[in-house]
Order: structure tokens, then sequence, then C-alpha cells
């Protein structure tokens, strides 16, 4: 498979303070889904910010489909293809779900197939078409998580870059959650960065996964090699 | 009776103006969260403009839409200019930048136009009052026409992508910047469209109080109470609002206070409202969880 996305020694950090990334490298394949697993303050979050141009990159270089991104402006980098569902879901909660979505399409002109997509998100979060009026700030934790990815998927992205899509959510939502990814991978062929802090979820979701200590890559493979690695068992999940 | 009628109809059409002025304030206040106080001295500028437009000949309708146009392009090179690089700075530095602005559009106002007052003229036949003498010809046109620029704004933030744009870019620039809104120009364009709704109001409020460089002073410290009054935060209330301040200005400088005082009753409003509802009639209370 083709590589889409491809972070090498990036380093990043918070405005002229100490980097939080030392030298990360990681890939994407087209299609795939790479975890990026780690303790709070590892790095994971950095790394999606600094991906999407929130933070800029003060060494190492990023490549999407073979360009180079890093240092360009996040609303072009958006434009390019890159969905990203920040932690805090980043809900317009002013807007209506409609609008919120309207707003996942808003850079694109195909309407046509804007409306298909209207149909087939409506379709895997029957409950974002029950509320479409409501505002987005009313909804409940679940149904904002599942609009934040509807709206990200409304982009029609190469790559999604998810940030802890379990968070602060109820078991059986979490399930749900995943059980959609799960299908949008397989259908719709989007690529995916997935920060997890629930690794038995992220590793059964990707095929490729990254241990992030101190912003440092420490270990990295095929998600099923992690999931019998002694130490990340111990660490991460739990047995 | 009808002296009180006449107060109030006359309230609502100088409401009118404060609303569209107001709007303007909320405009660039939701998107920056600061306060324009030079919006009014850019509406004087722009309704100089269509005097200039109007004197050279050009009919008044054609003169209203140029100076329109005009002040969009000016509110966007203001934007783009002088408020871009200020994007990071500390308040007291844009507040300089606005008073700044303000002194700036004032003087070179008198300075290209002069400090005479001059008489504006009015589309509408402003001789035979309407309604058995309850409405002037002028007060009917222009409510009409704020009415019909506060709908066209309404429908195109309401109907249009780009108006949805613009809201989403105002309320949330970094989700804004996510789903690839280039937030920079969509707060360029809330500049241009908050010129020219102020330059509408100038040239629709020039023919009552007469053009000189300092005539939307009171008109701005009134749309500002208006704002406040319907809530800075919220469009909507601050139209409301300054229809309400403009019908309470009337009504409180004929029954109350006299017209010498009447604008006192802005800052009266102002005071009033930051003391017991700081967030205004039709706005959301801000909730800091610390």
């Amino acid at each position: 498979m083709a590589t889409l996305l491809e972070v090498r020694d990036l380093t990043a950090g918070y405005g002229g303070g100490p980097p939080v990334l030392h030298g990360v490298s990681l890939v994407v394949e087209e299609g795939g889904v790479t975890a990026l697993l780690g303790a709070n303050g590892a790095g994971k979050t950095t790394t999606l910010r600094a991906v999407c141009g929130m933070i800029p990159a003060t060494a190492g270089e990023i490549r999407f489909a073979g360009e180079r991104i890093d240092g360009q402006p996040t609303e072009a980098i958006a434009r390019r293809g890159i969905a990203h569902v920040p932690d805090g879901r980043g809900t317009f909660a002013e807007l209506t779900v409609e609008e919120n979505l309207r707003l996942g399409a808003i850079t694109r002109r195909d309407r046509a197939a804007v409306a298909e997509d209207f149909e087939r998100v409506f379709g895997l979060f029957p409950r974002l078409r029950e509320r479409r009026r409501q505002q987005a700030g009313t909804l409940s934790g679940g149904e904002q998580q599942m609009l934040a990815i509807a709206r990200a998927l409304l982009l029609r992205p190469r790559l999604l870059l998810l940030d802890e899509p379990s968070f602060g959510l109820a078991p059986l939502m979490v399930q749900e959650i995943f059980r959609i990814l799960a299908h949008v991978r397989a259908e719709a062929g989007v690529a995916v960065l997935l920060v997890e802090q629930n690794a038995a979820l992220a590793l059964d979701l990707a095929d490729h996964a990254c241990l992030l200590e101190t912003g440092r890559v420490v270990l990295q493979g095929e998600a099923a090699a992690l999931r019998r690695d002694a130490a990340v068992r111990r660490a991460y999940l739990g047995y | 009776m009808e002296g009180f009628a006449h107060q109030l109809v006359a309230g609502i059409a100088t409401g009118g103006i404060y609303a569209s002025v107001a709007l303007a304030l909320v405009m660039i206040y939701q998107a920056t969260h600061h306060v324009n106080f030079a919006q009014g001295e850019m509406a004087t500028f722009s309704t100089y403009l269509a005097w200039a437009a109007v004197q050279a000949g050009a009919p008044w309708w054609v003169a209203l839409l140029g100076t329109a146009l005009a002040s969009f392009a000016i509110g966007v090179a203001i934007e783009r200019v002088l408020m871009r690089p200020m994007r990071d700075a500390p308040v007291l530095a844009v507040v300089g930048v606005f008073i700044g602005l303000m002194l700036f559009f004032n003087s070179i106002t008198g300075w290209i136009f002069g400090y005479t007052v001059k008489p504006f003229p009015s589309p509408f036949e402003t001789s035979a009052p309407l309604l058995g003498g309850l409405v002037s010809g002028h007060e009917l046109g222009s409510t009409a026409v704020t009415l019909a620029v506060l709908a066209l704004v309404w429908a195109f933030f309401r109907h249009t992508s780009l108006g949805l744009a613009m809201r989403a870019a105002a309320f949330n620039p970094v989700s804004a910047r996510l789903v690839g809104i280039r937030v920079g120009w969509m707060l360029a364009l809330g500049w241009g469209l908050a010129a020219a709704i102020g330059a509408v109001a100038g040239v629709m409020v020039a023919p009552v109080v007469f053009l000189e460089p300092n005539m939307m002073l009171g008109v701005l410290l009134y749309a500002f109470a208006g704002a406040l009054l319907g809530g800075i935060d919220n469009p909507a209330g601050a139209v409301a609002g300054g229809f309400l301040v403009g019908v309470i200005e009337n009504l409180a400088g004929v029954y109350l206070v006299g017209t010498e005082l009447k604008l006192t009753l802005a800052l009266v409003i102002i005071v009033g409202v930051l003391l017991l509802r700081p967030s205004g009639l039709f706005g959301r209370a801000v909730v800091n969880r610390v």
C-alpha cells in the first residue's frame, strides 16, 4: 500500500516553550489505520495538532500524499483532505446540527456528491438526522462526538485525525462509535490516525501502531504485534 | 396622543439607523471581541463620498450603491492592512488603533470636504407629510431602506454558505480552520460588510442631522447603547436594542428630559445595562469556568 501520511523526525511544541515532541516519525498507509498510543502528556494530541498545522513544526517534515504540508496554514491542509476531529470535538455549539454538517462540506463544490454524503452520514448516525434542527451545544457528549465525526466525513477526507473519540463517553456509546469507525474504514477507505487512551479498542481497529513516551516513539509496528508485546500489555492493556 | 404617536414613529425611524450601526458594531465585536469606535467616523466619510457623487451629478440611488461598495472595499482594506497585524496585540493597543482610526477619518473628512454644515438631499418626498402628518416621507423611506438592509444581511448570514462560514469563523475560529475556512478573509469580509451597513445608515441619517464631520458621533453612542441593551454578542438583539433606544430617546426627549439632555440618555442606558444586566436583554450571560 502507498504511504499517505509520513511524519519524519518531527519536533514541535507550544508558543516558544520547550518542545513536546522530540523527533517523532510515523506513517499512515493509504486506507490504513495507525493508532497512536501513550500515557497522558506523551505528545499524542500534539502530534495531531502539528500534522494539521495548528502548531508549527520546529524541525522535521510532514508529507501528505508525497507533498510537504508542514508550514502550511490549517485551512490549506484541511482543503487537501485532512479532517481533524480535535479533543473537545470542536463543535460549533451555537449552530444547529445541520449547519455543523454543512460546515464540514463547506469547501466542496460537488453539490450532488455532498447531498449523497449527507444521506450516508445520516445513515451512519440516525440520531443526527432526528436532531438536525437542534443547537449542537445541546447534544449529549456521545451525540457531539458523532456530530464531530460526521462533520469530518463530510469533507470527504483522505485522512481522518481522531483525538480520543472515546473520551468521556459511556461504554455503550464508545462501542457504537468504534463500530461506526470500523464501518467507515471498510466502506469509504478513509485512512485514520487515531489517538486513543483505550489501547485495546485502538489496537482492534488499527493495523499499525506507535507507542509514544515523553515525545518519542519508543515502539512501533503491526497492531497485532504490539498487542502481543509484553511491555505494552502490562502498561496499556492491563493483562 | 397624536404627539405621542408621532414621537413613536420618529423614534422607530431613527432607531433603524441606530440598529444598523449597532449591527455593524456587533458583527466586528463577535469576531474580534472589540468595539470599533471608528465605525461612526467611517460611516461619516462614506456619507461624504455619497454627497460628492450626488454633487457630481450621479443619481441618488447610484450614489448610495456606489458608496456602499466603496465602503465595503475600505472596510476590507482596513482589516487587511491595519487590523491583521494587530491580531495578537494586547487590548489597549487595539483600542489605540481604533481611536487613531476614528481621528484619522474625522480629520480626513474635514480636510477634504471642509467643516461647514451641508444639507444632504433625500430621495423621498419630504414636503408632504404622510398618514395625516404622522410620518415624513424621509422617515418612511429611510426606515424601509434600513429594514431592507437588515433583512438582506439576515438572509445572507442565514441562507448562504459564505454567511455560514463567516458565522463559524466568528464563533469558533479554530474549528473553522479545521473545516477549511479562511478565517482571516472572513474577518475582512465582516469589516467590509460592517462598513457598508454603516455607510447606508450614514446616508439615511444625513438628511436629518445634516452633513458635517461629527454627525455620527451621537449616532454611534446611541448605537452602542442599543447594542449593549440588546446584547453585544447577539446581532438580532442589537438590532432590537437599536430600535428600542431610538424610541426611548424620542419619547424621553419630549416627555422626560428635554432635547438638550437626550444624549445623556445613551450614557444612562450604557451604564445601566453594564450595572444591571451586562449581557443585555437578549444576550447570553458569559460564564467562565475557573
